[in-house]
């Protein structure tokens, strides 16, 4: 039994943590909603002065923030349909006996552990350069026009590039919860005469309902705030083709020193990120064994 | 005769597993070998999968170049001092609330899950701004400070999955033997607790490697580490893809190793614990 004094202890304990959190969450957050509010460019120092929803109504009016909205939202989702479609299939496979297996795991979830900038450099230039790259030669050893995939496509090349990194984290995550599949209802089942589509759709699919939600709602967060790849690859051209809110909100405000109108799309961003969250912690919170 | 049809479904099982790794590995294996050719070789037409030439001089000169080991001695640091600061906040949080559970320890665990969801773009001006006014901008400190924060919530919530299995009746046990609270943590629980802490150690070790939205914004020529080193190379100066190969491999080659040492540890701290 916790007593009085262990209490205490712990209470002192945690509070470090607590206070820095909060302080990290809630100092930078408030002075970003003040800024929203101010007509304040780095350029004009001492010029700053209230004008209300002025930034929201230039940022949230902007054509550049509607293309930007959209391209998040297809990075994401493009991202999370090949990650999870193919790292299901992807645990599926790993979860047969193979000859190999941990040399093919460790293959296999090598991408995740190479830095953003590395993996969008590589396959920049290296595979999607029209010259140069991998791809542009293999299209001319079968006699086809090498294609311009930055240039032409550039948000899909984006997807592709975060994509390889990500799908390892989901396979890894889908495979373990594969592997907690119980034996005898898949043996059940065979005996049942179940086919292999059944028993997927029916016994594997459901039971791995709750990691695949994990990996959806982890990833979303993190690929609602891509940045590095976009920013040595296209830097969000051409026009705002490859520009993500993230990558908006960075060029508003480092590069056009526009801190006043940065500082609004910051707190968009934020709503939008919540709006996701709350459904990650509903999810993770009904899980949670404390 | 079962026994022959199942034999010869591993063997076509196994062929399409590493086909498909080799396929997913393949990027990062055409960058390893890039980096050992010259740099005509590099973008010759057809290009030459293992025939070529082996040369070393691309690792010396993206040294000479642009000073590699400075970059990977920030890198280390950072990575390291933020691991090591961030273990030293969370690891008496993470034992209070496995230990001695109060009715508010679940929100406050929720709770500083939440704070992960905060995109940084929402505080990178104060931050910023903060920065150039203490003179922290592009010093080691400031980013270690960062991310020691960012990935806080991240190392007590893996450390607290670990703390929880360790079983309180030990503790109980220890402390009915006249053990005190100091003696209880450093006999009882450290021992215990080892393990936990070396992979949640590992993890944010990768985590804070890679990160690549405040290594790059904060940082410039001094304290940067590898990931903006890296992204030095975004603007090509005539022929460079062996010698982009070359620090891209002495970029990720520590901690693709540290990494498949960790493998397993990483479902449950990237998930937070809901996948074990």
């Amino acid at each position: 039994m916790a007593t009085a004094h262990s209490r205490t202890a712990a209470r002192f304990m945690l509070s470090p943590a607590v206070v820095l959190l909060l302080g990290w969450m809630i100092i930078p957050l408030s002075m970003t909603i003040y800024f929203s509010f101010l007509r304040y460019n780095l350029l004009m120092p001492g010029m700053e002065e209230f004008t209300g929803f002025t930034n929201y109504r230039f940022f949230l009016t902007d054509p550049a923030f509607f293309e930007a909205l959209v391209n998040t939202i297809v990075l994401v989702v493009g991202v999370l349909l090949i990650t999870v479609i193919g790292g299901t299939l992807l645990a599926l496979l790993l979860d047969q006996p193979v000859w190999g297996q941990g040399v093919v795991r460790i293959l296999v979830i090598a991408p995740f552990f190479v830095m953003p900038t590395v993996s969008a450099l590589v396959w920049k230039n290296m595979f999607m350069n029209p010259v140069n790259g991998l791809f542009a030669h293999m299209a001319k050893a079968v006699g086809l026009e090498p294609f311009d995939f930055l240039a032409q496509a550039p948000l899909f090349s984006i997807i592709i590039m975060v994509a390889w990194q990500w799908l390892p984290f989901a396979t890894l995550i889908l495979l373990t919860a594969l592997q907690s599949l119980d034996r005898e209802q898949i043996e059940a089942s065979e005996i049942d005469g179940a086919g292999p589509f059944s028993r997927f759709f029916y016994i594997v699919l459901p039971h791995m309902a709750r990691a695949i939600t994990v990996v959806i709602l982890i990833q979303t967060i993190f690929l609602l705030s891509v940045f590095a790849e976009i920013l040595v690859t296209t830097n969000g051209g051409p026009g705002y083709a490859s520009t993500n809110i993230t990558y908006l909100v960075y060029v508003q405000s480092l590069l056009q020193y526009d801190v006043g109108g940065g500082s609004a799309g910051g707190i968009v961003a934020v709503i939008l990120a919540n709006i996701v969250a709350i459904f990650l912690m509903r999810m993770i919170g009904k899980n949670l064994e404390v | 005769m079962a026994r022959a049809v199942s034999t010869r479904r591993q063997v076509a099982v196994s062929i399409l597993a590493w086909v498909v790794a080799l396929a997913i590995f393949f990027p990062i294996l055409w960058t390893v070998l890039t980096s050992f050719k010259t740099e005509a070789e590099a973008i010759a037409s057809p290009p030459s999968f293992l025939f070529f030439d082996w040369t070393l001089e691309n690792y010396g000169e993206v040294q000479e170049r642009s000073d590699y080991f400075r970059h990977f001695m920030n890198s280390v640091v950072i990575s390291l001092g933020s691991t090591l600061l961030g273990l030293l906040i969370a690891i008496p949080a993470a034992w209070s609330m496995a230990f001695v559970p109060a009715r508010r320890t679940k929100d406050v665990l929720m709770w500083m899950l939440s704070t992960k969801m905060l995109p940084p773009v929402g505080v990178l001006i104060p931050i910023y701004l903060m920065f150039r006014d203490l003179g922290l901008l592009d010093t080691r400190t400031g980013l270690v400070i960062v991310l020691t924060l960012i990935n806080l919530p991240i190392i007590v919530w893996m450390l607290y999955t670990y703390f929880k299995e360790i079983p309180g009746e030990i503790l109980e046990a220890a402390r009915m033997d006249g053990a005190t609270l100091w003696s209880e943590i450093v006999h009882v629980l450290t021992p215990m607790a080892v393990p936990g802490i070396a992979s949640t150690l590992l993890l944010n070790v990768i985590l804070a490697w890679n990160e690549a939205f405040w290594t790059l914004n904060l940082t410039a020529a001094k304290a940067a580490p590898l990931t903006a080193f890296i992204a030095s190379y975004s603007s090509p100066e005539g022929l460079f893809y062996a010698k982009l190969s070359a620090a891209s491999t002495m970029a990720i080659a520590p901690i693709l190793i540290i990494g498949w040492f960790s493998q397993k540890q990483l479902v449950r701290g990237l998930t937070f614990g809901a996948v074990k």
